[in-house]
């Protein structure tokens, strides 16, 4: 119950915050504004919305071609999550392997100084207008943007699983938990509880260690781990003890979290009455998985499809990343829940296809959308690109 | 003396932590302190500080969950202003920070 209640304030308030922006925006006399708005327009070739490894990637790629180029983000740093992932990544040289997700945001930083780009830090974009125009406002600034093409990369939100007391101040995103360390350099709690076993929730779990956090249990409700056996093997050498077919029954505690009940799952994931487990935590971290950021996309009407494999609803792509709508592209964890290295070629193909629809074809831009496609079907044929894989061809095989 | 500031990674493997000056701000009234440019929501975790409100019907506490600025868990009232997401908010000498009850009041 209260699980159904806080995901639905939650996305009542998302849609609610957007639409109350604009409303007191456009209806409200400028003195009951709690800002004096300044407005401003401002024109661009390309717009990009997130400044993560998608965003950045399109940007660096469309400006090398020529375009001119806007990136907006709404946090003071670009980078998006790349700048609190501590740990190197895997892959190829060509996809930054051996390098730690803040040396990679450093680096995508030096390839969006070229002149063509204008960055907006701290600017949320608000609404998606009629004739491409997007509303963003940065600080007490209100400015109406316009481009002839968009390219969305707004990334994912963490997800939620319901159990009693999930509301309690102490139940945590993975990802928040993630920030607040390595970002701000602050310890949520001491003793934790870990949801989710998936890349990242092993790779949270060992920051909370290298933070100084107690890692008491880490439970998988599948009776397998979920992510790359060397992150849980890092973590089983510490003692932390990964325990699969289990999930989180309630939590206690009145104001905040002072413990969690865990309970062994069957395999048709129901609880086994009689195994329930009390633990003495005073934090419960998430990593149950992400939903794609698809709000403005459905708001600029783009076909929105439920892709499970891509991780809930989506618009519909092609192979060059624009949408149902002509000149609107998506890019990153908002065209399905995927990893850094993908997000990053992905931003390529989208930036040198709004280039090329723009100005025309362009056998630079052709090659950089050649080479992306090779690099990212081969990243997919491993063996955590079978669900991305999947979804992208589910996509592909639908008429739009 | 404000309370020893307590939940801060003092040593890191990997991380050093470049922070703003250290300023003083109120929660509930009670002078603490934080680093200036830092989420609101950081500083109070920092300072122990975990039920940022208390919803309007239920009664319920809430306090950090997304950190970044999505889910309206983290809103306070912040000199005056209700609604505040502290998560992303960020902080500044002499702030005057509350717990949000309800709604909060506009005027």
């Amino acid at each position: 119950m209260l699980a159904d209640f806080r995901s639905a304030l939650i996305h009542l308030n998302l849609r609610l915050s957007a639409f109350f922006l604009i409303i007191s925006h456009l209806s409200m006399p400028a003195s009951v504004l709690s800002y004096n708005m300044k407005q401003s327009d401002l024109t661009s070739d390309i717009l990009i919305i997130g400044g993560g490894p998608a965003g950045l990637s399109a940007g660096a790629v469309a400006a090398e071609l020529g375009a001119k180029v806007i990136i907006l983000d709404d946090n003071p740093v670009v980078g998006g999550q790349l700048i609190k992932q501590t740990h190197k990544f895997f892959g190829s040289k060509s996809h930054y392997c051996g390098v730690r997700g803040i040396d990679i945001a450093r680096i995508l930083e030096t390839k969006i100084t070229h002149p063509n780009i204008t960055m907006m830090c701290d600017a949320s974009a608000i609404g998606y207008y009629e004739d491409n125009v997007i509303g963003v406002v940065q600080g007490e600034k209100f400015t109406k943007l316009h481009a002839p093409k968009i390219i969305f990369a707004t990334g994912a939100a963490e997800n939620m699983i319901a159990f009693p007391n999930n509301d309690l101040p102490g139940v945590y995103g993975a990802g928040a938990v993630q920030t607040l360390m390595n970002v701000h350099g602050i310890r949520p709690g001491r003793r934790a509880l870990m949801v989710g076993s998936g890349n990242i929730g092993l790779i949270v779990s060992y920051q909370m260690i290298q933070a100084g956090i107690e890692v008491v249990a880490l439970i998988e409700a599948m009776d397998r781990i979920g992510g790359y056996n060397v992150h849980a093997a890092k973590l089983q050498r510490l003692g932390v003890p990964i325990l699969i077919s289990h999930t989180v029954k309630y939590a206690t505690g009145k104001d905040f979290v002072t413990g969690a009940v865990i309970v062994k799952v069957n395999k048709k994931w129901q609880p086994i009455k009689g195994t329930e487990k009390k633990l003495k935590v005073d934090m419960i971290c998430l990593a149950v998985g992400l939903t794609p950021l698809s709000e403005l996309l459905y708001q600029a009407g783009c076909k929105i499809v439920y892709v499970p494999d891509l991780g809930g609803n989506v618009a519909w792509h092609d192979k060059n990343m624009q949408t149902s709508i002509p000149g609107i592209y998506v890019a990153g964890d908002a065209s399905g829940i995927e990893e850094a290295s993908t997000a990053m070629l992905e931003g390529r193909i989208a930036g040198a296809a709004a280039y090329q629809s723009l100005k025309g074809v362009n056998l630079q831009a052709q090659e950089i959308i050649k080479l992306s496609k090779t690099e990212l079907d081969q990243i997919r044929q491993g063996p955590f690109g079978t669900r991305p894989r999947l979804g992208k061809e589910k996509l592909s095989a639908l008429k739009i | 003396m404000p309370k020893k500031i307590s939940n801060r990674i003092t040593e890191h493997p990997i991380l050093t932590f470049s922070k703003g000056k250290l300023v003083k701000f109120y929660f509930e009234g009670k002078e603490i302190e934080g680093y200036e440019g830092e989420p609101i929501a950081a500083a109070l975790i920092a300072n122990g500080v975990k039920v940022f409100r208390v919803t309007e019907k239920m009664k319920r506490a809430r306090g950090f969950f997304c950190a970044v600025g999505k889910c309206s868990s983290c809103l306070m009232t912040v000199n005056s202003i209700p609604n505040v997401m502290v998560c992303v908010e960020p902080l500044k000498q002499g702030m005057k920070v509350e717990r949000q009850i309800g709604r909060g009041k506009l005027i």
